[in-house]
């Protein structure tokens, strides 16, 4: 690796550096957008007592889900984790500790902790269990809470194309949380479908430039669709 | 006769104005899309990332890249956009949605809405629901009048956990529209042959009945 060339050929080089306890921040929308394999390397590493930023945690068997087979995963940060009954299971247990945030929040927890900004001011949650401990302020009459932002050991993100230097973008709704979990990761990991030259990539176009990124692998995904609905 | 849940999208699908953009929760609210009247513009928007939902894909156009905020598989509409969950989240926090539909489990006089947890019952969070009601001006909430049980979810305190406080102004029902006003519910309009005394019987928290409701008419 040379200048800007983000590229790593193996998912052990991806992750390099991933120790147990560390926070890591996964992109993803229930199965939508999720970085499949370098989650399967996690699991595959063994990683143990770590922190999993993600707006959801997979499903039985696929996804972040796989992580709490051989309990990896101590604690999680999301807003929705339904569908996921060994998820359930280790909560009911006391195994796993689970922060529930408001998805909106979430998302903008990670944009500031990728930009700087260590907490913000937002009226989401007030008057719910979500404000409890946290400070108030009315601004214009109105009561907000204050969030703290969020940052990661890692970030990991799915993106659809990059090229070498890192500038990626994202297919369709698989964009989701993706963009912001990409800035919040002190090492963001980017795994994509296909990787092109540098120079392809409309400038203009680019959901999230190659200075937030810091390794690129190509993969291969499943997909899998979590509610698969058509038209008749 | 309470309402069907196509007649109560149906009805919240008249509060519907051309050039709105939409937001639809999960149950009840996804049938107003049935009923958008015809030559009217929406856009839905899904808080995943997507403004201009459309139809169910065809079996060939199905697409694990392009799903709801249900993680139904979904298309896009000609015109439509696609951006991350944190742009989504400031259309939403920023009050540029211009209407909001939900579910919830009970209202109360002071507009606020528990809609996410049930103590000792299992919690799955409360996904973007927190976050759309604090944003939203403009929301109507559809739920069924009373539980199974007969327990009333028109209170004049909510008992379960909230989930936005002070922020809801419409309630439809399966007996009635029901505007928030001054600390009470006012009645304005019944389901067709629903009685202001069974509305009144169902309804726990206080209730103003103006000299005239009308019926819904279907």
């Amino acid at each position: 690796m040379a200048g800007f060339d983000k590229v790593v050929t193996t998912y052990e080089d991806a992750l390099s550096g991933l120790k147990d306890g560390m926070t890591v921040i996964a992109g993803g929308f229930g199965l939508c957008g999720i970085p499949e394999n370098l989650i399967s390397e996690i699991k595959r590493l063994q990683t143990k007592n770590l922190t999993i930023v993600s707006n959801n945690c997979g499903v039985d068997g696929f996804g972040l889900g796989i992580l709490l087979e051989d309990k990896q995963v101590s604690k999680m940060v999301s807003s929705y984790v339904g569908e996921n009954a060994l998820f359930e299971k280790q909560l009911l247990n006391g195994e796993l500790d689970v922060e529930l945030t408001p998805q909106g929040t979430l998302a903008e927890k990670m944009r500031a902790g990728g930009a700087g900004i260590p907490a913000f001011y937002t009226a989401t949650g007030v008057g719910t269990p979500v404000a409890e401990g946290k400070d108030t302020r009315f601004f214009n009459g109105r009561e907000y809470l204050l969030e703290e932002a969020i940052t990661g050991d890692f970030a990991i993100v799915k993106g659809w194309k990059a090229d070498r230097y890192g500038n990626v973008i994202y297919r369709h709704t698989a964009q989701n949380f993706n963009p912001m979990a990409a800035t919040a990761g002190k090492i963001t990991v980017v795994e994509v479908e296909e990787l092109v030259e540098v120079g392809e990539l409309d400038p203009a176009h680019i959901h999230t430039p190659g200075i937030y990124v810091d390794r690129v692998i190509v993969g291969t995904f499943e997909k899998r669709i979590e509610n698969r609905t058509t038209s008749k | 006769m309470a309402l069907s849940r196509d007649q109560m999208a149906i009805r919240v699908a008249r509060e519907l104005q051309d050039g709105y953009y939409v937001n639809l929760g999960i149950g009840i609210p996804t049938l107003v899309a049935n009923f958008i009247p015809n030559g009217m513009q929406v856009m839905l928007q899904s808080e995943n990332g997507l403004l201009g939902m459309g139809s169910f894909p065809s079996e060939a156009n199905v697409d694990a890249d392009m799903i709801n905020a249900g993680k139904q598989t979904v298309t896009a509409v000609s015109g439509s956009s696609i951006f991350s969950s944190a742009e989504s989240f400031a259309m939403i926090r920023g009050g540029h949605v211009d209407l909001t539909v939900l579910g919830a489990f009970e209202v109360d006089v002071s507009g606020n809405i528990a809609s996410w947890m049930i103590p000792n019952k299992l919690i799955k969070g409360m996904g973007g629901a927190m976050d759309l009601v604090a944003g939203a001006d403009n929301i109507i909430v559809t739920m069924t009048h009373a539980s199974k049980n007969g327990d009333s979810k028109l209170l004049d305190v909510c008992s379960l956990p909230l989930t936005g406080k002070g922020c809801i102004k419409k309630v439809l029902t399966d007996l009635a529209w029901l505007e928030i006003e001054n600390d009470a519910f006012v009645l304005k309009e019944r389901a067709p042959g629903v009685t202001v005394e069974e509305i009144q019987a169902k309804t726990q928290g206080r209730l103003i009945v103006p000299e005239h409701v009308p019926e819904m008419v279907f």
